[in-house]
């Protein structure tokens, strides 16, 4: 067992009876049984299956502090530039795992846009019908997290209900006095035929290195409507374990789009429960990291009815010496009739020491579906260079176009222009490239 | 304009120019001819600086400087354009958006200001008009799904815009029926002033019937081994290639 293990599980013993929700039984017994899970499957290491390629030892041996404390000193310009400023938005921002209520703005009015603090003692009924519920038990960085989260994002959409406006999800880590270690956890409960937009964001503004472990829960009932993106453009010497889980009941729509530009080491486990009949799936994301980076999507796809689609795509540029990994797994259950899974992973090297791991994984177990993966490892094609230059667009802007022009369609199910601008705008840098224009 | 002197270049090893002497003088289209593999499309794709070819002997000199000093990019800056035999699909990326950045990238390179959108926008409707081209074509991915001849009809679009000294024409007929092919051929013949040139690389007669030659050159074996003017065209179209082979044997 590593040491940072030890001290999780040592200072559990402190940190219990003060984490929100202690007075609620059910929480506590949550949070001692996957607490015991964890003390029985510790950390994972390179010889478990799911983290062939990624080994966590380097970002696993600093000495982190686990009990954090916020951070009244950040101010709103501290902040500014990680937030879409020219949108309104509801916004929820925590700062080392504490909310942070002078820089949020939150609602409680026509539906919940909150804390999971709050809700843990608001709400009993309703953590105990959802917690726990879409994330799996047994998955060691899920039971680490349902044992010391206490706060984070709550979301809760009634039936028919469409949030006015996009909701922003921001954690914050300023860690001047050394590593920390930070679990954070998303309760997102969007209900019959409602709608809502998310953006969400890990950054670390410190200059130390910081470890989050982060679950995010959303449950899609019939008919709800789902956009949920992430940016992560975090700083070098962050690490984040991003486990979003989620279920969809029938002809519920969902988009993950995780957009990856930074941190030292990246791993998304990013899990679909289709679990009603015609339910949409929707996940893309890009990938763009250079020197001393890694970054890892490891997907699940759990088609459990007929007649549901899904749709995944991902593509990744790796420049200096970068490491990507995919690992899209797509499960079409014997019941899952007139499946329509899509999957494809599509990467670029634009240097000799980038490396990346590539792995579709299909079970499927019924007979009438239609099911497409595929994945491309290249480099930019000499000839579309050649004809690009020949036109009077230097080498670098014509690798630049080239590039963005791979990379683009990844955005398409972008609903919020500000967001795909902003994107946009990262992608361009990035690449080093001046893009007067979108594609 | 352009002085061609004793180029030689290969590909691999394989030795493809063996010494190429050309000269040609602004207001004047030369034809480029010759049997399949003696090195037509190498010609072309070394005055537009495809790094593939090594370049082992001899000069090409454009207004006074050394062609083979300068990047692809930089060519194209100072006027030199290829209409490519097989233009390459860049799905993602639109027309007008790629011609858009190729003008004014190729202003920057020669120190001017950018294009005004207007301008630009003017430019592409009356272009589009001229090669009687749909203006959908613009917000199409750049030759992404194209059939042969939109492709080459694009590519004359793009010499339109771009509006180069030097145009070189890589088989621009092959792959065209005989409409596109009029309007293609009118296109290039609209666009010729008398300070421009034009450099046409084909297998066959025919495109030479629409655009006319003021100098036939016959390219056998990586060497210039016939010159005249469009008689020798007609001169190749009734007799075939064996004869230039056999006197070159």
């Amino acid at each position: 067992m590593t040491d940072l293990a030890q001290d999780l599980l040592s200072s559990f013993v402190v940190a219990e009876p003060q984490l929100n929700g202690s007075r609620n039984l059910g929480v506590v017994h949550l949070r001692k049984e996957a607490l015991d899970r964890f003390e029985t499957l510790g950390f994972p290491t390179t010889r478990d299956e799911e983290w062939k390629y990624t080994n966590l030892k380097p970002v696993l041996k600093h000495n982190y502090r686990i009990l954090l404390k916020g951070d009244d000193a950040v101010s709103f310009a501290d902040i500014k530039s990680y937030l879409l400023s020219d949108l309104d938005t509801y916004k929820l921002v925590f700062i080392n795992g504490k909310y942070s209520s002078w820089l949020s703005d939150s609602t409680h009015q026509e539906f919940d846009v909150c804390t999971f603090a709050a809700a843990l003692n608001k709400y009993p009924d309703i953590i105990a019908e959802y917690l726990g519920k879409a994330a799996p038990k047994g998955e060691t960085f899920v039971d680490l997290n349902t044992a010391f989260a206490d706060d984070g994002a709550f979301i809760r959409v009634k039936a028919s209900q469409t949030v006015d406006k996009p909701i922003e999800i921001l954690y914050l880590t300023t860690n001047e006095n050394g590593p920390s270690f930070s679990q954070v956890r998303n309760l997102i409960i969007v209900e019959q035929n409602a709608e809502v937009q998310i953006v969400e964001r890990h950054q670390n503004i410190g200059d130390q290195p910081s470890f989050t472990n982060f679950v995010s829960e959303v449950f899609a009932a019939r008919d709800a409507r789902v956009s949920y993106y992430k940016v992560q453009n975090d700083a070098n010497e962050a690490t984040l374990v991003d486990n979003t889980h989620v279920v969809q009941k029938e002809t519920s729509n969902v988009h993950v789009g995780t957009y990856t530009f930074g941190g030292k080491l990246v791993r998304n486990n990013l899990h679909f429960y289709s679990a009603g009949t015609h339910a949409e799936s929707h996940m893309d994301g890009i990938t763009i990291i250079g020197n001393g980076q890694t970054v890892d999507h490891h997907t699940l796809v759990d088609h459990q009815e007929p007649n549901c689609y899904s749709r995944e795509l991902y593509k990744g540029i790796y420049l200096g010496k970068s490491h990507g990994i995919f690992n899209g797994k797509v499960m079409v259950r014997q019941k899952a009739q007139k499946t329509n899974a899509f999957q494809q992973n599509d990467n670029i090297l634009l240097s000799d020491k980038a490396k990346v791991d590539t792995k579709p994984q299909l079970e499927i177990f019924a007979d009438d579906v239609r099911c497409s993966h595929g994945c491309t490892v290249g480099q930019l094609d000499r000839n579309a260079l050649f004809y690009l230059r020949s036109r009077g667009i230097p080498k670098r802007e014509a690798e630049g176009l080239m590039t963005y022009a791979f990379a683009a369609d990844a955005l398409e199910y972008v609903k919020i222009p500000q967001l795909e601008k902003r994107l946009n705008r990262v992608i361009a840098e990035k690449l080093g490239i001046n893009l007067e224009f979108t594609l | 304009m352009i002085k061609i002197n004793n180029l030689q270049a290969r590909v691999e090893d394989k030795e493809i120019l063996k010494g190429i002497n050309l000269e040609i003088n602004p207001g004047e289209i030369h034809a480029i001819m010759g049997p399949n593999g003696s090195g037509k499309s190498t010609l072309s794709n070394v005055i537009a600086g495809r790094e593939d070819y090594e370049v082992t002997g001899g000069s090409i000199d454009f207004e006074g400087e050394n062609l083979l000093d300068l990047d692809p990019e930089e060519r194209a800056h100072k006027g030199i354009f290829l209409s490519f035999q097989y233009p390459v699909e860049i799905p993602g990326v639109t027309v007008s958006n790629f011609i858009k950045t190729a003008i004014n990238e190729s202003r920057k390179g020669r120190g001017q200001e950018p294009m005004e959108a207007r301008e630009m926008l003017a430019k592409m409707r009356e272009k589009t008009a001229l090669l009687e081209m749909d203006k959908s074509y613009l917000s199409r991915s750049l030759n992404e799904g194209f059939s042969g001849g939109e492709k080459k009809r694009n590519e004359i679009f793009q010499m339109a815009m771009l509006e180069p000294k030097l145009a070189i024409l890589d088989e621009t007929d092959s792959g065209l029926d005989i409409d596109a092919l009029r309007i293609v051929a009118g296109g290039v013949n609209k666009l010729r002033t008398a300070d421009n040139a034009v450099m046409v690389i084909t297998h066959y007669q025919r495109l030479l019937d629409y655009i006319k030659p003021d100098f036939v050159h016959v390219l056998y074996n990586g060497r210039i081994v016939k010159s005249g003017g469009p008689e020798l065209a007609h001169e190749l179209e009734e007799k075939g290639y064996d004869w230039i082979k056999a006197e070159n044997a």
